[in-house]
């Protein structure tokens, strides 16, 4: 049996003190994905460092209106907090849309930020994997790859990054703070994830021994309307085919900021810029979303399975857009 | 007949041992000094095994022993013979040979004192394979059609002289992606040999049949072996003949002394433990203007694995579900790298019928008719393959009284036309059918001094509610309460029950258990008359049978359980059998239904669901309308799944199977089921069997999946012949 040491902590420091910089140290609060990935042998960590009973179970609102959420605090929590469903309603849409009440349950917000892919090829030990075995090849490139990414992939690979909660804080902006070894820091969390390119192996700026401590999220925009729409094969416990979260404000039917983010089409919760512009200071139509559709997917690289992906992210697009646009418009009406 | 019980709704009477864990599931026994076993799957669907490095895992904690082709002891394939009820579902032994003929098969078995143990070995375990090239991947990403079977071929009239001077015809190709039976519960078996006697726990539709399997493979007596399936968390087919697993099992138990315990990953139930096989089906039909059918063609090809030739029967429904002179059927059967096809739900029919009920969708638009119609006009009022009227067909009824509540006659039928904000909603039907059939049972009955009764068969319930018919049964029969009706099922060494399969497992045992019912009270009616004892003397042809007594004409009651204690018996039993008799030669048994479906597309997202189904089913009498309507419920929920969703992925490369777990494979969801209104008509069949009832497993699944495509073209236009129905098909120009 492939067995390994299992350590609790109680505070930052002595987890951090107890997982070290060794690389075959993970930490594990909700297990989701981790637990799922040493069965089928593909994870095989030498120690697991337990987070649940560190004081990271909070959701508070700082003085400066930024809402910080502990890394513990679970999906269901944070889908149903109150400021959450008041101020970030896209991060309540985008959480329930993913999983099932069950592995809500058990998630947290930092562990949904490090799920790893859902792309066979890496869940199969047997299989050839740049991301789990560097330098093995990728046998999804030319596979079974209609769950694949279109955006942000590489000749290494092609792997979707399978949240729904990242692609609402990629939209909203969040701050995340890290403790290691070296100490505190923080980061964007636009910055957190990486492109596969040709290190697909290293999917985040964690050093060794990092954790995870807290997301901050920006100050919500004012006024904004939001929509997050997942497209996907069932309805209920499926990873998207393409998502879209949109944050947009309006004034005087002109979109006067936007936010869009997608999913279940990159290679990492995917923010685009390129259909912001082409959305800001244009009129709240179907016409304007058709162009922030086309300005989002202009650099999409389809593979032999996933063209349709393209398309119907635009569709996503479009959708989420007119739906924001409509929340923002209800938001705005006198009561 | 006017019944207290039988066609009541009664709950399950096992539901309380399922809801407080008392259920005895395979997978729940621990026996002492067990082990657990543990497969080791090739990682390669097409090649030779060259080595495995079997002494690190040896050393490896718990490990007792690993079981491979060279060191598995010798044993012999079973005959596989239905008429001898050996059947299995891969004929070729576990470890036979080094040959490697798809991703999953066994290459050894680990063995070891814990589950956890086992499987770190197993995944330890390191293989050295040589891999050939040219993996066939499957019947659908080839041109390829195999060889032909002239035994599945069917033929009446001349369809292909018909065809060619009919005036309108449609001729096209469907085809169904390979679907896995996604059972709850795995495959698992716990073997013990106790001095020369096998003792099997499996989770398993047909104890009768592995009993006798087993018996073949390892050359017993058949009355040393025992197979005992309590409880089965489903199987939908892929638990009707033993697998490897449990052949590998028992050996194991045999050669180490010891009890041994394998459950199967889900991993390996989906890719070595059965699947729907992929079909590919040309339908050719033609009509006269007025709709009738002057000719219809059905030409199949199914695929199977290389180890065993399971056919999947599709053609079939061709031939009997509609009026038609001239019709004809072919098969041809295509080995591929992928594991054994086994039969799932409905097998063959249900795959026939949805390209049969899309071909009839696609004849209808030919005619500019409303398809409901089409179908009317081509009722069958016999079956036309035997020249037989049918013992009791209601079709008529459940197309009126299903299209009333679905509101059928406000379907427009221009395409895209029915419109509500930004969705369209399509609206599309299809006929329902199975074959009721019926085999030899045995059952015993035991009137008891506690009184209570007792009743045994070796069929089993597969969670269907087999438990509570039988207890229906004898509560009718003796007017006894079901709550003092035990039932014992799923043991081999009770008398020979069915297979829990086609729909027959009701047809089949309940006249042998009212057999006995009735020669148990006989016996009953002999110690009655017996010297000091109440109705010494008496005729027991004049004694009666009622409410739990015995009665004489004279308004003499004695309830059995007195009668039992006063003669100092703890019990009389009878033994009662039966089986389809002449009834066979005056009628063609078939039951018959129709499905309405409603979807819903949003084309703006490329969005789809079903959002209502309206079904009328016939199945002769329901002997409990509960259990009944659930298994059409049931169905439903999963046609939903073959029509959108279910695929088993191969990668064409090399054969492997990607998508093995419940997440990758999409099976229907909560919040993906619709609206669901059910009709069982209750019309008993009494020329079938004296309860009148049918069977009702299978037949709510056929015709789900053609309903739902024949709904997909009416809202989009676009017809999508290849299942599943997914998005990037409805994003097609």
């Amino acid at each position: 049996m492939r067995t390994f040491a299992y350590r609790t902590a109680d505070d930052v420091t002595q987890a951090v003190t107890t997982h070290g910089a060794d690389d075959q140290v993970a930490y594990v609060a909700g297990g989701t994905t981790l637990l799922d990935l040493v069965k089928l042998d593909v994870m095989r960590p030498t120690q697991l460092v337990d987070i649940n009973r560190l004081p990271l179970g909070e959701v508070e609102t700082l003085d400066d209106g930024r809402l910080r959420i502990g890394a513990t605090v679970t999906n269901t929590e944070l889908a149903h907090h109150p400021e959450v469903k008041a101020r970030y309603p896209l991060l309540s849409q985008a959480l329930l849309a993913g999983a099932s009440t069950q592995l809500r349950n058990m998630a947290t917000t930092a562990g949904n930020i490090m799920q790893r892919t859902r792309c066979p090829y890496y869940r199969d030990a047997s299989a050839a994997c740049n991301r789990r075995e560097p330098g093995s090849g990728c046998d999804a490139m030319h596979g079974i790859n209609r769950m694949h990414a279109v955006l942000g992939v590489s000749d290494q690979c092609i792997a979707t990054h399978p949240s729904d909660m990242c692609i609402a804080m990629a939209a909203i902006g969040a701050t995340l703070t890290l403790e290691g070894p070296d100490g505190k820091r923080e980061i964007a969390f636009n910055d957190f994830h990486r492109l596969p390119g040709d290190q697909p192996e290293k999917e985040h700026e964690l050093r060794p021994g990092e954790l995870i401590t807290y997301i901050t999220l920006d100050t919500p925009i004012e006024g904004a309307g939001a929509y997050y729409l997942k497209l996907r094969d069932r309805a209920s416990y499926e990873f998207a085919l393409a998502s879209a979260g949109a944050l947009v404000s309006i004034q005087d039917g002109v979109i006067h900021e936007a936010r869009l983010a997608l999913g279940g089409v990159a290679t990492k919760p995917w923010r685009s810029h390129e259909a912001e512009q082409a959305l800001h200071n244009q009129p709240a139509a179907v016409s304007t979303f058709e162009m922030a559709a086309e300005a989002a997917m202009q650099d999409a690289v389809p593979h032999e399975h996933n063209a349709f992906k393209i398309p119907l992210a635009r569709q996503a697009i479009v959708r989420a857009l007119r739906e924001a646009c409509k929340d923002a418009e209800n938001a705005n009406e006198p009561r | 007949m006017d019944t207290q019980v039988i066609g009541h709704r009664t709950p399950r009477v096992d539901g309380e041992n399922k809801l407080t864990g008392r259920a005895d599931y395979t997978t729940d026994w621990y026996v002492d000094n067990m082990l657990h076993g543990y497969p080791v799957p090739a990682s390669i669907s097409h090649g030779t095994l060259e080595a495995l490095d079997i002494e690190p895992v040896l050393a490896m904690p718990g490990v007792v022993a690993v079981y491979h082709h060279g060191n598995f002891p010798k044993l012999y394939r079973s005959p596989s013979s239905q008429a001898h009820q050996d059947q299995v579902s891969e004929v070729r032994l576990p470890f036979e040979d080094e040959r490697i003929h798809y991703d999953g098969q066994y290459v050894a078995m680990v063995v070891a004192e814990r589950y956890e143990q086992a499987r770190a070995a197993a995944h330890a375990l390191q293989a050295r394979y040589h891999q050939d090239s040219g993996a066939r991947p499957g019947l659908l990403e080839t041109r390829e059609d195999g060889r032909p079977l002239e035994s599945e071929g069917g033929l009446r009239g001349d369809p292909d002289s018909a065809y060619e001077r009919a005036p309108v015809k449609i001729d096209h190709v469907y085809a169904i992606a390979p679907e896995s039976h996604m059972q709850m519960e795995m495959h698992a078996t716990l073997a013990q040999w106790r001095d020369d006697r096998l003792i099997v726990h499996e989770s398993t539709q047909g104890v009768v049949y592995q009993h006798k399997a087993m018996a073949r493979i390892f050359d017993m007596p058949e009355e040393k072996v025992e197979v005992i399936s309590h409880y089965i968390g489903s199987g939908f087919g892929n638990k009707l003949f033993m697998w490897p697993h449990a052949v590998a099992t028992a050996a194991a138990a045999r050669e180490l002394g010891r009890p041994v315990k394998t459950v199967l990953s889900r991993q390996q139930d989906m890719a070595s433990g059965g699947n729907r096989p992929a079909s590919r089906q040309r339908l050719r039909l033609a009509a006269d203007e007025q709709g009738r059918l002057l000719s219809m063609r059905h030409d199949s090809t199914t695929e199977t694995s290389f180890v065993h030739p399971y056919v999947d029967s599709v053609g079939t429904p061709t031939l009997n579900l509609y009026a038609c002179d001239n019709a004809a059927i072919s098969h041809h059967l295509l080995e591929v790298n992928h594991g054994t096809p086994c039969p799932m739900r409905a097998p063959g029919e249900v795959s026939g019928i949805y390209a049969l009920e899309c071909a009839m969708d696609e004849l209808a638009i030919a005619l500019d008719m409303d398809p409901l119609e089409l179908r009317r006009r081509n009722y069958s009022y016999e079956d036309p393959t035997k020249g037989l009227p049918w013992s009791s067909k209601h079709l008529d009824t459940c197309y009126d009284s299903a299209a009333r509540r679905f509101g059928w006659e406000r379907r427009d039928p221009r395409v895209g036309s029915m419109r509500e904000g930004d969705e369209i909603l399509g609206w599309g039907m299809a006929t329902s059918s199975w074959t009721a059939g019926r085999q030899p049972c045995m059952a015993r009955v035991e009137l008891r001094a506690d009184g209570t009764v007792m009743a045994a068969c070796g069929t089993q319930d597969i969670g269907t509610g087999t438990y509570t018919v039988v207890a229906q049964t004898v509560a009718e029969l003796t007017g006894v309460p079901l709550d003092r009706v035990e039932v014992r099922l799923g043991e081999s060494s009770l008398p020979a029950g069915p297979l829990s399969g086609g729909s027959m497992a009701t047809a089949t045992t309940l006249p042998a258990v009212a057999a006995a019912v009735r020669a148990a009270i006989d016996e009953l009616k002999e110690v009655a008359t017996d010297e000091d004892a109440p109705f010494t003397g008496a005729d027991p042809d004049g004694l009666a049978f009622r409410d739990g007594a015995l009665a004489d004409e004279q308004g003499k009651r004695v309830a059995f359980d007195d009668l039992l204690s006063g003669q100092k018996l703890g019990s009389v039993s009878g033994d009662g059998q039966a089986a389809p008799g002449d009834e066979q030669n005056q009628y063609s048994f078939r039951s018959f239904g129709a499905h309405f479906v409603e979807v819903r597309w949003d084309p703006g997202i490329s969005r789809l669901c079903v959002s209502r189904v309206v079904s009328s089913i016939d199945i002769g009498r329901a002997v409990n309308p509960v259990t009944a309507r659930n298994q059409v419920e049931g169905a439903i929920v999963m046609g939903i799944g073959m029509g959108l969703f279910e695929k088993l992925d191969y990668d064409p490369r090399d054969a492997r199977l990607i998508n093995n777990n419940y997440s990758d494979y999409i099976v229907t969801s909560h919040a993906d089921m619709p609206e669901i209104d059910v009709e069982l008509l209750d019309n008993p069949d009494y020329a079938f069997n004296e309860f009148g009832a049918r069977g009702v497993g299978e037949i709510g699944l056929t015709g789900i999946a053609p309903a739902i495509a024949n709904a997909i073209y009416h809202a989009t236009g676009k017809r999508i012949r290849d299942l599943p129905i997914t998005i990037e098909k409805l994003m097609e120009p």
